[in-house]
């Protein structure tokens, strides 16, 4: 552009005409406006998520109860230790990113490499804990029985200890049934893979275990789930006992409703998208930067506009983990 | 890429050092100019698809069941013996509304103007990122490729109302077009909001880092308040209909059960439990309503600069116009319950939307009468593009009233769904956007293909569509009061309405002139092209800084260096100057103030 000064009475004053009013440059700022539509998509979600936990706030499932599991420690019970887990390294994650944005600021290649490749593990390891964690939810743990009008009954001994089917429930060999699938004609009916037991299985196994209870997913005013007594137990298996449920999928829920499979599937899926997303993008620049693209052009502008998003991907994971885990 | 783009936008005074080939100049262009006609073209051709859809529902309600020819020609097997299907007519319902909201007054409408005017106003060489833009346009293009490929799909297109409530949406068997119609119109959706998205990013950060120099916030002409606030509302409300898209597919291919709860086909009981049409509903219309400001906001751009410029006066509270633009941008956002007054919402929630509704009303109301207050006592110039200014004030007046009784949820739930509720939209953002688009058109058509629209087909075509947009408009009222529904292919079953079928054959005269009528415009538009007389530099004689641009158009604008700016864009009939306009570019004279209304 031509060195001529006009003075045109505007100089000084911010968003005065001229370039980058915001100190920003046009690439910077689109990620800000991004992030701002990304994050309302979120909110989107998470409202719908808002909306249909109220309408089942007094049964929805706690998540104290649903995620108790840590790799390697087998039939331990220790509630959102690992999700714990999962957060720090997500944040630390962040925290390299932003060391690795600072060192770009110094021009710093060798530095810029190393946290750039501490932030793609970190996103690894997120991702991958999140599979488990995915995995670990769908496997389910006790096993329950839905009931005609969809709601979930699971079993607990006289203590109020979780009791599984398989503790209980005896499989009979020769009951097989066959499941209907599409190509049978009923083509809107589907149902999840065949549960190991039927649901008379179930009712004989509780008549002979006079020591195991039915508990429904009704909340107490203490917050606790609603314990039924014997006669209550076998009665409400026996009249409205329908479906036996193990783990969870889109349709049912060992745990609840079946909203907050749903929406635990989607929400933690799509974030994870985004994750992996930031990956593959931290992985193109981690390149570039060993490539010394940055170098050449005396700017590592690209390492912060991703780090711009993997803050954002951090932020958002802190509100789902907070609707999902915490409250 | 991010520095070369970043070079590109300011660094050379001779920006068409580029070859241009074919295909990088009028295909896949990067060049904001090329871009704008690329988008009026594709939107027209959507209007005409949905006009004609338009006029083939008038033709059902006038003379329901009857052959017609018209019928057997498009529809086919849609209409044996040339009898419209019931089917069909939901599904034109659905097309009709979602190709005029979204295609035409959205794309046709934003993306024509934003792209031509943000660039050339504002002083900058072209968009932030002119590769973004192309994509932007190629996704629109798919998108719409994808809709009409929607309309022959073997079970006809989707079907459910442009609004796609679930179950009718979310349940592949609930009808006839809830199959791959519905699926194709959720994935040209998806396909819109990426478009969307990239368009209104451009915008934003063109409009916030690429002004020339002393072109200031408050020197920015109205059309370039209205883009750059029409994009920030884009990127805040789009997101969420992708939101409820997307939990909608997984309702519908997945088995989830987040819209669904209850239902029963054919005696079989489905296993959704638990999920909420209601909430679909939330979803939507946190974009639906902002998405009417999305559409009528660049026409109140582009009727204030018009309106200004043939006047031949300042435009009238400059200021104030730019706070009721913010207002109207904020107020959009939290006054999406009025949709929802039936819905079996917390009849609560209907009295706190109700109150924000009616706020809406305060800076609209701002905004038409500094309209009136900008012509009073002007020296008017009577082009084409001025009338449809005006009929955009005087429709946007007319249905803004009735918007009055619609968003009082006391008065609504009378008329909710009814004719009623089809004449206040239609006037207040179909018509009157359109209007607005219009006058965009007439206005800015010699900056778009360097020559001029004939005036005299420009006059018919004005008179005749104002008349035959009040007389199908007008009279929908009065039916829509006496209770007729909308989205009824016949009413003939219904003694109650059988006073009202007169109404409907007038209403539908008039929508097939006004329609007709169109073919002028559209013969005045293509021809004038290779036709048309050749435009000076500055026809209107008007003062921002795209007239001070050569009428051939060149990549980057202006040859040489990019004019300053020195003044605000409303100086029409400054005392002390010869003539009566001073372009933003003139420096002040010596002891001349800047004044700002």
């Amino acid at each position: 552009m031509s060195t001529t000064v006009v003075n045109t009475g505007t100089e000084g004053k911010t968003w005065g005409g001229g370039n980058k009013p915001l100190n920003a440059s046009y690439g910077k700022m689109m990620m800000w406006f991004f992030i701002v539509s990304d994050a309302l998509t979120f909110s989107g979600f998470l409202a719908a998520y808002g909306f249909s936990r109220f309408k089942f706030i007094d049964s929805w499932p706690i998540a104290d109860e649903v995620f108790t599991h840590v790799p390697f420690l087998h039939g331990q019970e220790l509630p959102m230790i690992y999700v714990a887990f999962m957060t720090f390294i997500l944040i630390m994650s962040s925290v390299t990113m932003v060391l690795a944005v600072d060192a770009g600021h110094h021009l710093n290649k060798a530095k810029v490499t190393l946290y750039m490749f501490l932030t793609i593990i970190g996103g690894l390891i997120f991702v991958g804990s999140q599979a488990w964690e995915w995995a670990t939810f769908i496997k389910g743990d006790f096993g329950a029985v839905q009931t005609k009008g969809g709601n979930i009954l699971q079993f607990v001994d006289n203590e109020g200890h979780r009791v599984a089917l398989r503790d209980f429930v005896t499989a009979d060999a020769h009951a097989d049934r066959t499941q209907h699938q599409r190509k049978s004609g009923l083509w809107f009916v589907s149902e999840g893979t065949l549960p190991t037991y039927t649901i008379d299985e179930v009712v004989h196994g509780l008549e002979s275990h006079e020591n195991v209870l039915v508990r429904t997913q009704t909340l107490t005013e203490e917050g606790e789930k609603t314990v039924l007594s014997r006669q209550e137990s076998l009665k409400q298996i026996k009249e409205n006992g329908k479906l036996v449920v193990e783990g969870a999928n889109l349709q049912v829920n060992e745990y609840g409703s079946p909203l907050f499979a749903d929406f635990f599937f989607f929400i933690t899926g799509f974030h994870g998208f985004h994750v992996f997303s930031g990956v593959v993008i931290n992985i193109i620049i981690f390149f570039n930067v060993i490539l010394g693209t940055y170098e050449r052009r005396k700017s590592y502008e690209m390492v912060e506009k991703v780090g711009l998003y993997w803050h954002f991907v951090d932020l958002v994971w802190v509100f789902v983990f907070t609707f999902f885990y915490l409250v | 890429m991010s520095a070369h783009a970043d070079n590109h936008a300011h660094d050379d005074d001779h920006g068409h050092h580029h070859k241009e080939t074919f295909v990088t100049k009028y295909i896949f262009s990067q060049d904001h100019k090329m871009i704008a006609k690329q988008y009026l073209i594709t939107g027209t051709i959507m209007g005409v698809i949905g006009v004609l859809m338009s006029m083939m529902m008038r033709m059902q309600i006038a003379w329901p069941e009857e052959p017609n020819v018209i019928f057997e020609a498009l529809l086919g097997k849609w209409a044996p013996d040339g009898v419209m299907d019931a089917d069909i007519y939901l599904a034109l319902v659905t097309i009709h509304g979602t190709i005029m909201v979204f295609f035409v007054l959205t794309a046709g409408l934003s993306g024509t103007f934003s792209n031509l005017l943000i660039p050339l106003q504002i002083g900058a060489r072209d968009m932030a990122s002119g590769f973004l833009n192309m994509v932007s346009y190629w996704l629109f293009f798919l998108s719409s490729v994808i809709m009409v490929i929607s309309l022959f799909v073997e079970a006809g297109p989707a079907a459910a109302g442009w609004t796609i409530y679930p179950p009718l949406s979310a349940l592949p068997m609930a009808q006839a077009g809830s199959g791959m119609g519905m699926t194709l119109w959720l994935v040209s959706m998806a396909i819109f909001i990426a478009s969307s998205l990239l368009g209104s990013l451009n915008y934003i950060v063109t409009v916030i880092n690429l002004r020339t120099k002393g072109m200031s916030m408050t020197r920015l002409p109205l059309t370039i308040w209205c883009f750059f606030i029409t994009a920030v509302i884009g990127v805040i409300s789009f997101p969420v209909l992708l939101s409820a898209a997307l939990l909608l597919i997984m309702d519908r291919s997945f088995g989830t059960s987040f819209f669904l709860s209850d239902i029963f086909i054919q005696g079989e009981v489905l296993h959704y439990q638990g999920g909420s049409p209601v909430l679909f509903e939330h979803l939507f219309w946190f974009l639906g309503h902002p998405e009417v400001y999305i559409v009528i906001l660049p026409a109140m751009g582009l009727v204030s600069e018009i309106m200004a410029s043939n006047s031949r006066k300042p435009i009238f509270g400059y200021r104030a116009m730019i706070a009721s633009i913010l207002a109207i941008a904020f107020l959009s956002t939290i006054v999406w319950g009025h949709h929802m007054f039936i819905s079996g919402m917390n009849p609560f929630l209907g009295s706190v939307f109700t109150f924000t509704t009616l706020l809406i009303a305060i800076p609209s109301a701002v905004k038409a009468f500094n309209w009136i207050t900008t012509l009073w006592k002007g020296n008017l110039q009577m082009n084409p593009a001025m009338l449809f200014s005006i009929g955009f004030v005087s429709t946007f007046i007319t249905g803004g009233l009735t918007g009055i009784i619609l968003g009082d949820s006391a008065l609504d739930i009378n008329v909710h769904d009814t004719y009623f509720v089809v004449a206040h939209f239609h006037l207040v953002m179909g018509i009157s956007a359109l209007y607005g688009m219009f006058a965009g058109i007439y206005h800015w058509y010699p900056k778009m293909f360097g020559r001029m629209l004939n005036k005299n087909l420009g006059y018919i075509h004005f008179w005749v569509t104002a008349v035959c947009a009040y007389g199908v408009f007008f009279p929908m009222h009065f039916i829509g009061m006496a209770g007729l529904p909308r989205r009824y292919y016949t009413n003939s079953n219904f003694p109650l309405f059988d006073d009202l079928a007169n109404v409907n054959v007038i209403i539908t005269i008039f929508a097939l002139v006004g329609g007709v009528v169109q073919i002028l415009y559209l013969y005045n538009f293509f021809a004038s092209i290779f036709y048309g007389k050749k435009t000076v530099q500055n026809p209107w004689k008007s003062t921002t800084l795209e007239w001070t641009a050569p009428i051939k158009h060149i990549h980057g604008n202006w040859e040489g260096e990019i004019p300053h700016v020195h003044r605000w864009p409303y100086d029409y009939s400054k005392p002390g100057h010869d003539v009566d306009f001073v372009p933003q570019n003139i420096p002040l004279k010596d002891g001349e103030e800047e004044l700002q209304h």
